[in-house]
Order: C-alpha cells, then sequence, then structure tokens
C-alpha cells in the first residue's frame, strides 16, 4: 500500500500500527523486559514528536526512516542519561560497586533499526510475550499491544471488555514478563509447539480484527490482515516454526484475501459473498492458499486452523454443489467440536440449510438462542424467508437494532424491503 | 449447569440389525450432524466414537478379546455434553441416530462434578 496516496489524517495511524511494534521489539530487545515501559514510553514519544512536526512542516520525503531517526535519538539519550545515572549516581549511592552492571564495556548507545534486526526482534518478541509463565489472557493482550500496536480501546473491543480492564491486565503481563527475567529469544525445539499455540492466536485475532472489523465503523482494515499475514509469513520463513499448523493458518488468510477486491463496490460498500464477482478473486492469492494448505497435510495434528483453512477453500469455489456444501457443514461439525464459536455456529447452520434444507436448519438454528447476536437475526430471516416471511422480517427487524455498524445496518434494511416488495401482490 | 455422558450402546451380534456400507455412511453423517448440533449449542465437552476393537480384563488376569460374544449391546461411543437437567440430556439423546436401530440404546448419566 503506498503512503503517498493515503490522506494525512490517515499516516500516523496506519505508520503507527505498521512501525510502533517494531519500535518496541528493537528497544525492548536491546533494553530488556525490566525497561519495556520505556521502550513503549519511547516508541509513543515518537508518535507523538511526528504529529506535532508533521502538522507544521509538512510530512518528510520517507517518513518512516524518519520514525526510526528520531526512535534513534530518543532511545540513545536515554541509554545516555541511564549509563550517566549508573556510573555517576548509582555507584555512590550503593555501597557493592558490582552490583551494577558495566553499560560501558564496548556497549554504544547506538540503536540497530535495520531490517533484519527488526525481523529478528520482533519473532523473538512474539515468542518471549508468549511465555508459559504469563496468562493466555495477558500474552494476547500484550501481543495486541506490542507486537500488532493496538490502542487499548481497540483490544478492549476484541475481548468485548472495558479498557480498564485491559489496562490492568497489560500491567500485569509487564510485571510477569519482568519477575520470570524471560529472555528475548526463540524457544527451543521442545518448547517451541506449545508456545506457537498462542503465538498463532494472536495473529489470527489480529487477522480478523481486519477482516470483520466489529470494533469500528470501517468496514475493511486490509492493513490489519497484511500484518497478520507477514508475521505468519515470518514465521513460516524461520525453518524451526515452519510447522503444519502455521502453514494452515497462512493458507486460511490467503484465502479470505483473496476476496478483498471483490469484497467492496466502487461507493465503499460491503458485498456479500453471494453477491460478488467471482472474477475480482485474486487466483494468485487463491493458489497460495491451495499450496499451504497442502504443506499444513503433513503431521498427525489437525487443527481448528486446518479445518477454517479447507472452509475457506470450498468458499473459494462459487457454484452451490451438494458437494461443497456437505463438505463445509462436516467440516463446520468438526470445527465446533474441537472449540466452539457463535460465528462457527451460525456458519455450521447456515452450511446446514444448504446440504439438509431450511426446515432442518430452522430447527437447530432456534436452538442457538445467541439472542445479543444480530448475525443470529440475520440468518434467522434468510432461514424464514419464503417459509414465513413475516417472522423472516420480525427477525431481520431485531438484526436491525443489534446490527452495530451502519454498513451492516444498511444491508439488513436491503433485504426487508427485498421481502416487503415481494410480500406484495 | 450440568454435565451428562451419553453412552451408546450397538447391537453388533444380531446380523439383521447390521448396516450396510452405504447406510453407514448415512449414519456416519447424521453421526456428525448430531454431534454437531450439539456443539453449535456450545452444550458439546468431549467424547468419540469407538473402535470395534477391544479387550476385556477379569480377574486373576483373565483377557479376552471385547465383551462382544457376550452382550448384546455393545459401546460404540460415547459423548459428554452440558445440559441444565436430565430433561435437556435426555433430548440429545433422543435425536441420536443410533436410535434407527432395533436394540440399539443411548443410556444418559450425570456427571458428578465436585462442588
Amino acid at each position: 500500500m503506498s503512503i503517498l496516496f493515503m490522506a494525512n489524517g490517515e499516516l500516523i495511524p496506519h505508520l503507527f500500527r505498521t512501525e510502533y511494534r517494531k519500535i518496541v521489539s528493537v528497544l525492548c530487545k536491546r533494553f530488556g523486559f525490566d525497561q519495556i515501559e520505556t521502550a513503549e514510553d519511547i516508541a509513543s514519544d515518537t508518535f507523538l514528536t511526528a504529529t506535532q512536526t508533521w502538522g507544521l512542516k509538512g510530512v518528510p520525503q520517507n517518513p518512516t526512516a524518519w520514525l526510526y531517526n528520531v526512535a534513534r535519538n530518543k532511545a540513545a539519550s536515554h541509554l545516555r542519561r541511564d549509563y550517566l545515572f549508573e556510573k555517576k549516581i548509582a555507584r555512590e549511592l550503593k555501597s557493592n560497586a558490582d552490583e551494577i552492571k558495566d553499560v560501558s564495556s564496548g556497549d554504544t548507545h547506538e540503536i540497530d533499526l535495520s531490517p533484519q534486526n527488526i525481523n529478528d526482534s520482533q519473532l523473538q518478541m512474539m515468542f518471549a510475550i508468549c511465555h508459559p509463565s504469563i496468562p493466555a489472557e495477558a500474552q494476547i493482550g500484550l501481543s495486541l499491544r506490542i507486537l500488532c500496536g493496538f490502542g487499548i480501546e481497540e483490544i478492549a473491543n476484541a475481548f468485548l471488555t472495558n479498557k480498564e480492564r485491559i489496562n490492568k491486565r497489560l500491567f500485569r503481563a509487564r510485571g510477569k514478563l519482568r519477575e520470570g527475567k524471560i529472555s528475548i529469544e526463540l524457544p527451543g525445539p521442545a518448547d517451541i509447539d506449545q508456545r506457537l499455540g498462542t503465538v498463532l492466536r494472536t495473529i489470527y485475532l489480529l487477522f480478523n480484527e481486519g477482516y470483520y472489523s466489529i470494533s469500528q465503523d470501517k468496514t475493511m482494515r486490509k492493513d490489519l490482515c497484511l500484518e497478520a499475514m507477514r508475521l505468519t509469513y515470518q514465521l513460516i520463513q524461520h525453518e524451526s516454526t515452519n510447522l503444519p499448523t502455521v502453514n494452515a493458518l497462512f493458507s486460511l488468510m490467503c484465502f479470505h484475501a483473496s476476496r478483498f477486491p471483490a469484497r467492496k463496490n466502487d461507493t465503499g460498500e460491503i458485498v456479500l459473498y453471494q453477491q460478488q464477482d467471482e472474477a475480482l478473486w485474486d487466483q494468485t492469492l487463491i493458489a497460495k492458499g491451495a499450496w499451504h494448505l497442502h504443506l499444513a497435510s503433513h503431521g498427525p495434528h489437525l487443527s481448528k486452523y486446518h479445518l477454517e483453512a479447507s472452509i475457506a477453500y470450498w468458499h473459494t469455489i462459487k457454484a452451490d454443489t451438494e458437494e461443497k456444501w456437505e463438505n463445509i457443514l462436516q467440516l463446520h461439525n468438526k470445527l465446533l467440536q474441537i472449540e466452539y464459536s457463535p460465528i462457527a455456529a451460525l456458519n455450521r447452520t447456515f452450511a446446514l440449510s444448504k446440504a439438509n434444507g431450511k426446515a432442518a436448519a430452522l430447527a437447530e438454528a432456534e436452538k442457538l438462542q445467541l439472542t445479543d447476536n444480530h448475525y443470529y437475526y440475520t440468518l434467522l430471516g434468510e432461514l424464514y424467508s419464503d417459509i414465513d416471511n413475516g417472522k423472516a422480517i420480525a427477525s431481520l427487524q431485531t438484526a436491525y437494532t443489534l446490527a452495530k455498524t451502519q454498513t451492516d445496518k444498511h444491508t439488513i434494511q436491503k433485504k426487508i424491503d427485498m421481502l416487503r416488495l415481494s410480500e406484495c401482490p | 449447569m450440568d454435565e451428562f455422558l451419553l453412552l451408546m450402546r450397538l447391537d453388533i451380534i444380531t446380523k439383521e440389525a447390521q448396516p450396510s456400507p452405504e447406510q453407514m455412511q448415512v449414519y456416519m453423517k447424521m453421526y456428525q450432524d448430531w454431534v454437531g448440533g450439539i456443539a453449535a449449542q456450545n452444550k458439546f465437552i468431549g467424547g468419540t466414537g469407538l473402535s470395534m476393537e477391544g479387550k476385556v480384563v477379569k480377574p486373576n488376569n483373565v483377557i479376552t478379546d471385547g465383551p462382544f460374544a457376550e452382550i448384546k449391546e455393545s459401546i460404540a461411543g460415547f459423548i459428554m455434553v452440558k445440559a441444565k437437567d436430565f430433561e435437556e440430556a435426555t433430548g440429545f439423546a433422543k435425536d441420536c441416530p443410533i436410535l434407527q436401530g432395533e436394540g440399539n440404546s443411548v443410556e444418559v448419566r450425570k456427571i458428578n462434578v465436585k462442588s
């Protein structure tokens, strides 16, 4: 994505999303987790400086290089202050001078923001944050904050909780990183499997945040998805993390991303799957997805990413065949046994209507009782259509009330209008 | 919400009761759809179908090949579900496709969870 075409107001949030975490990773790797707040502060501070300076003087030629430069300077002066403090003051305060690490020995205050070091630091950071001594919830929050540059509010939205709770969780999690004296490095072969699970889940959440974007009224945030794909690809490129589940996740993302060009019309409205022009689907990404699904098929473990990737594969075939929907149904049946989610339950019920008929699906849909979910009522509306249009309209009206975004409301209203039209003689 | 065990018992002795391979495929789909339906309600805890191979260990170090020769109903599989009461749990059981076969049964047992 070219930043030249981006409106000025979107540039800084965009860069914050892609660069904040790189700066934090490199600084954290350099300072260690006992100075994680400092690393975050310097990164945040860098963006504050950018907002002020660019607002006055305009955007520099190479904004990213500009940011790195400022971060580098801020970090260097922090290290210098730290060094002076250690050398001049702390030494006098502490009787035992041996306890103080000698920061002057061969250590410069230069910060390495080369692509190689950014890559390495981020990969090591992914695993350091997903350390077993930290509760999974905190790992995910911390990952979203530090690896992905999510705002506190966005994290709160992703977890359907409030900012205070996320802040508390992050505060505790940072404490754990410090207490655990966790070093920023890749785990050994014995630990990789277990620790990869949390890393993948976090990346998966990041992708979903971009693809479905519930938390903001912007229908698609492609950047987020591309970042998630980039993180996954980083794992694939590294030999010890190039594992079947990682390939399955990457495959899933490729299949989903292949529909990006078709998901929005010229006016920026979301185009639903059934109405999409399949000529716009990106065949290169579909082929890439198929290739990584093939790579994922080695090994005995069938993860939810395998199942979701297989479902996404069937969706790359537009034609409604019996085989397609039967496969999608069975994959959902398996997926739900591994891990329940409301969206999987709803998609499974939709597949059921395609494979076993609307009546069978309606009976099952009524049992789901996801009464705070507007997709649930949209599905009920869909299933009741042509069976009981009165109930269909009533369901869609409930969906309209519950829908959070204007785009969703608009789509639902269209369906209501269509049903009303068909009711008229 | 309590936890219940649904124990599926299958008559694998009576010749007439045995499904053809085609029927078997239909049953498998029905079974997967049934479990999927429970899982879609977030009521599935775990469980699986079982292979027909088995051993039975008895006192005095007696080991036999499966219970199959002695009793009519063999355990074909089990799942554990969440349900608010016996009524809901038996409701799940009633829909189990194994009950399409004469002589088969689903036993519903409440799992004692330490409070």
